[in-house]
């Protein structure tokens, strides 16, 4: 590297990281990030390696030093008596690129970016996951993406999934409807798990009646890790995408924690139900869509379809972009205590819709009445969702909730919380007329409220119950 | 047979990796217990390993890949003793800082320097003994040593790390791990490459286990230590042996290693000398020859066929007879092929492979492998190697064929190999190197101040060595002391002699040497703690109980649960005598019996007395007074 010929300080960011008693010991021994150093330490011990970045929240007296052995450790700056450089070698971001194979025979796959790492590449001195995104790198990091299908990308933004927003819905929604009319047969898109459902809802608003399969699709585990989840997710995001015969807004992820198969969400009706499992989402008050395999089963099928009602991919259908948002919009967790104040609050802010996840079949509590009464009063759409996740907002059965409906309140069936979050922004992005968004809001674009819930939308089994253990006994978990 | 080597001419040179589960209430990255072993499940988990892509390089669909990629690994869950952490369905919580403590206090021993920051690593492993695809680990000190024969023996770190799966089995493309052990936490000591002979290797486990023992916070028993024992020798390479469980099968594994380096490179040798120089010069060629086989005779071929598989020739242009080749006495170059082909191509269906030169006999051999010659065109100096499965692993199995001799140009490969019976080994994956290493992005450092080393150093127990000296002043042989460390006896004298102002040798004898021999004879003796040993050297120091009679009191003891000192010497009847009372007992003992043909002289009749009354006294009369008396009587009576 011809960095190695300069002096450490006219070296690019030499001290990453480091700051106070830490950074004046790099100063004093000139010797930077990334330096292969000889440190002796007050005891005589011998640290030979390179010095490592140092992340920004740990302390300013130690410096990490990855040792020519592989580990780390961190140095007590005052504890060095010695210390001189014996080279230098800065990491190399780069992700071997080889020409994506295209095939005529095969679908064409866009892969749309939204800042997630769904293939990387390790860096195996600082841990650091650098992502593989154009087909090339995609090609490097999975090669078997290439047996399924062409693999077109882009990327729209990089941003983590919890700093998804308005912007990048409105942006990502156009960029679908783009690569729908330049004539692709599916969309996948690398998404941050933490909010990929909300982004589902959205999205299953904004872009109607697609031709092809929309899919999206992350990691659990970092795609660095010899067990992620992140390949086997995307090799069947992709294939979904490339084959599948659901042209929806789906998500694709593992279905059991085992590498076995993913299963496909419809977009409105999903959720991350565990903060680390890789077999975190499920579909709440319905069944999946459909399974999705990398091998084929006794059938010779990728799929297994649970349902029939979905819109069938065809490729002559026309989609409706409609990226309209209403950022004025909040979402409120209901609790025992709740303060009227808060309502009157975002009332006076302006804001235009409130979704509340109210307790059991959609109740809040009295002293509450006359700050909801205020807010609608004063043109803010108030709707009812159930905390309970699974079930109705039934508002009739209750004398609270008759009161409720007297107020104004509108109740959102079985809309998960954060879908009607997503589906009040839309409306009220929209229209302003009460009668029309209450209309909007209660006609179900797509199965976001269901007339029904059959017997097998709520399974929650319950460990210990031998039943169960027989039955997770003979299935993988 | 023991083939002879001259370690020094040879150049052989080892270093330890010992292993030492820590006594910890619960595992390191979770709050799962540690030590909770099941042998049944109620889960299992089906996972991957994929390797990622810097340490295969560029990606080219290697076999290698192949076979990584699909092997099944199963994971058995037992809810006891696992939670999704070990299923890495969960992060790590932050660092078991009592492990950390332990670590701390091990690395004192061994003179460390202990690390101001310790960071956690991943360590790859892609066969599936960790869930994560990783191993966490940290160094937590290093330069140390030990005093080892007249010399220091170079510690160079000590790091704490996760344990890992216990292998139920392994066939084919399927693995099955248990996952009990998984996550408990460990130390792993490192030694220099010092040890130059395998009685070396041996003494320097022997004296790692006995630090480890020391400070009375490792596991024990089976499983509890194991080590992996680094060899190579001059112009060879560092070869791993894994997973030695004792120290004394060290001495064989050692030497074996040796000798199957010195051999590796006399077969470097050959190679070279048959025009054998670069990896190009290896003309390996692989065909189908299901249809030549189809109908022989012969088992492992029709099984092979019958499941859907493939037979497979790889021939080897000028490589007659080239994998018998000795290795080690009774194994062959053609062991090193088997090996891994076994591990790689995941054949292991014996004979996992078959040279030309060693082809068993079935009907009709003759015209079947004048067809093989034929298809594979093989020439004079040619040879083949055949192996059979599914079409993917018997590719797989050819090309690794290749790989092997082409590691036999360069000389010794560097690896991991699994310890076996009768001092073998064979191949269990290629060594890991430091590039397999990588910072654990989900952990954060733990700070070691000076004040959290001082607490641990005020905790500290003596060293071995220092147990040697002090216990060897006192007259006690090393193998008692030794048997004190090894099973926390020591910590008993230490109360004892403080407690009851024993004699020090007289404590480390009943408490080590003789209560080792009823151990032996079954009695559990490990039931026995300070408490006991102090109650029982209570009654000795104040003259209620004679030394002789501590082995039969610790023994019931022992036996009875619960029972003290006191109430157990009510039992057996124990309580000294006066020397009237005793001694009137004895008026009526006689030589009767006595068999004076097998000798005779005026020791040997005290001797034959002495037992005869101690029978009748033990407990209740000092053997030392017992013997006075007896001797005078003996002299009265010869003088009437």
């Amino acid at each position: 590297m011809t960095d190695a010929k300069l002096p450490v300080i006219e070296r690019e960011d030499p001290y990453q990281g480091y700051r106070g008693t830490a950074r004046e010991a790099l100063e004093r021994y000139g010797i930077g990030v990334w330096s292969e150093v000889e440190v002796v330490n007050d005891r005589g011990s011998l640290f030979k390696g390179v010095v490592l970045p140092r992340s920004v929240t740990f302390d300013d007296l130690h410096i990490v030093i990855k040792l020519f052995n592989g580990y780390n450790v961190g140095v007590a700056a005052d504890r060095i008596r010695s210390a001189r450089e014996l080279g230098y070698k800065k990491a190399h971001y780069k992700i071997p690129e080889k020409a994506f194979p295209v095939d005529a025979r095969k679908k064409n796959v866009t892969l749309l970016g939204t800042g997630g790492t769904i293939a990387s590449r390790l860096d195996y001195r600082t841990g650091a996951v650098i992502p593989a995104f154009t087909p090339g790198e995609l090609y490097g990091a999975v090669p078997e993406l290439a047996d399924i299908a062409n693999m077109d990308t882009k990327k729209l933004f990089g941003v983590f999934s919890e700093n998804m927003g308005p912007e990048q819905y409105i942006a990502l929604a156009k960029a679908i409807g783009d690569e729908i009319a330049r004539g692709c047969d599916g969309i996948v898109i690398g998404h941050g798990t933490d909010t990929m459902s909300h982004t589902g809802a959205i999205l299953s608003f904004m872009v109607q009646n697609s031709p092809v399969p929309i899919v999206l699709v992350g990691s659990q585990r970092s795609s660095d890790r010899p067990s992620s989840d992140a390949a086997l997710n995307l090799m069947n995001a992709v294939r979904t995408a490339a084959e599948c015969d659901i042209a929806e807004v789906m998500l694709c992820m593992f279905g059991p924690t085992s590498d076995n198969y993913d299963l496909l969400h419809r977009g409105t009706r999903c959720r991350k139900m565990h903060s680390s499992y890789r077999s975190t989402f499920r579909t709440i008050g319905a069944t999946p869509l459909a399974t999705v395999s990398r091998d084929k089963d006794a059938q010779g099928r990728h799929f297994t379809y649970l349902t029939d009602d979905f819109l069938k991919r065809d490729k002559t259908r026309v989609p409706v972009i409609n990226p309209a948002f209403e950022e004025k919009v909040t979402i409120q967790y209901y609790y025992p205590n709740f303060n009227p104040d808060i309502i009157d609050g975002l009332s006076s802010m302006g804001y235009r819709g409130m979704v509340i996840a109210g307790t059991g079949l959609g109740h809040i509590n009295k002293p509450l009445y006359p700050a909801v009464k205020r807010a609608i009063d004063k043109g803010m759409t108030v709707v009812m969702t159930v905390q309970t996740i699974w079930g109705y907002a039934q508002m009739y059965v209750y004398d609270t909730g008759r009161d409720l409906l007297n107020l104004g309140i509108i109740p959102m069936d079985n809309m998960l919380p954060e879908t009607a979050y997503m589906k009040l922004a839309w409306v009220l992005g929209q229209t302003d007329d009460p009668a029309e968004i209450r209309r909007m809001l209660l006609t179900p674009v797509n199965h976001e409220i269901t007339p029904r819930e059959p017997h097998n939308g709520y399974l929650v089994l319950q460990g210990g119950l031998p039943e169960v253990e027989a039955f997770i006994g003979q299935h993988w978990k | 047979m023991i083939e002879k080597l001259d370690y020094q001419a040879a150049g052989l040179i080892s270093g330890l990796e010992v292993h030492q589960q820590l006594l910890t209430a619960h595992k390191l990255f979770c709050r799962c217990p540690a030590g909770l072993y099941t042998e049944t499940h109620d889960g299992e988990v089906l996972r991957h390993m994929r390797p990622t892509l810097s340490e295969l390089g560029e990606y080219d669909g290697t076999a290698l890949m192949e076979f990584k990629t699909k092997k099944e690994i199963i994971y058995l869950l037992n809810h006891l003793n696992v939670c999704t952490y070990e299923m890495d369905d969960t992060p790590p919580f932050l660092v078991n800082q009592e492990a950390i403590d332990v670590a701390i206090e091990l690395c004192l021993a061994m003179g460390m320097d202990i690390i101001d920051e310790v960071h956690i690593a991943r360590k790859q492993y892609l066969d599936g003994s960790i869930p994560t695809g990783f191993q966490r680990t940290a160094i937590v000190g290093m330069n140390g040593s030990l005093p080892f024969k007249g010399r220091n023996l170079t510690v160079t770190h000590l790091s704490v790390e996760e344990d890992s799966c216990r292998e139920v089995n392994d066939k084919g493309h399927r693995i099955v791990w248990r996952t009990d052990r998984l996550g408990m936490p460990l130390t792993e000591t490192v030694t220099g490459p010092e040890l130059v002979t395998p009685e070396e290797v041996r003494d320097a486990i022997t004296l790692c286990g006995l630090v480890a023992r020391s400070t009375g916070r490792v596991r024990t028993g089976l499983g509890a230590s194991r080590q992996d024992v680094n060899v190579s020798v001059r112009g060879g390479n560092r070869v791993e042996i894994k997973g030695v469980p004792k120290a004394g099968y060290a001495v064989k594994l050692v030497h074996n290693e040796g000798i199957r380096q010195v051999n590796l490179l006399r077969f470097r040798e050959e190679l070279h000398r048959r025009g054998f120089r670069e990896p190009g010069d290896l003309r390996l060629t692989p065909f189908d020859v299901t249809d030549i086989f189809q109908g022989v005779d012969l088992g492992f071929m029709q099984r092979a066929i019958r499941g859907g598989g493939r037979i497979f020739a790889a021939r080897l242009e000028g490589g007659l007879g080239l994998a018998q080749f000795p290795t080690q006495p009774e194994t062959t170059f053609l062991d090193e092929l088997s090996g891994r082909i076994r591990v790689i191509a995941c054949l292991d269906e014996a004979p996992v492979v078959l040279s030309g030169q060693v082809m068993p006999e079935f009907p009709a051999k003759h015209r079947v492998m004048e067809r093989l010659r034929r298809k594979l065109r093989l020439g004079e100096h040619d040879d083949f190697y055949l192996v059979c499965g599914p079409e993917a692993d018997c590719r797989t199995a050819c090309e690794e064929i290749r790989l092997r001799y082409v590691d036999a140009l360069k000389g010794v490969p560097q690896e991991t190999r699994q310890a076996l019976v009768g001092g073998f080994t064979t191949f269990e994956r290629i060594l890991p190197g430091p590039d397999r290493m990588y910072p654990d992005t989900d952990s954060p450092p733990t700070r070691i101040t000076e004040a959290r080393v001082a607490e641990a150093r005020s905790r500290m127990r003596p060293t071995p060595w220092e147990r040697f000296h002090q216990f060897g002043a006192w007259g006690v042989l090393p193998e008692t002391t030794e048997f004190l460390i090894r099973r926390g006896g020591v910590t008993i004298v230490d109360a004892v002699v403080a407690m009851t102002g024993a004699d020090g040798r007289v404590a480390a004898m009943e408490i080590g040497q003789r209560a080792k021999a009823l151990a032996r004879k079954g009695v559990p003796m490990e039931r026995l703690g300070a408490a006991e040993w102090v109650q029982i050297f209570d009654l000795l120091t104040n003259g209620q109980l004679s030394r002789e009679a501590i082995p039969a009191l610790a023994t019931h003891m022992a036996r009875n649960p619960g029972t003290d000192a006191v109430t157990a010497m009510a039992h057996l009847g124990f309580g000294l005598q006066p020397r009237e009372v005793w001694s009137h007992r004895l008026t009526g003992l006689s030589m009767e019996d006595y068999r004076i043909d097998m000798g005779d002289s005026d020791a040997k009749r005290l001797r034959f007395l002495a037992g005869r009354a101690m029978k009748e006294l033990l407990g209740k009369a000092p053997a030392r007074e017992v013997a006075d008396y007896l001797r005078s009587r003996l002299t009265q009576e010869a003088g009437l």
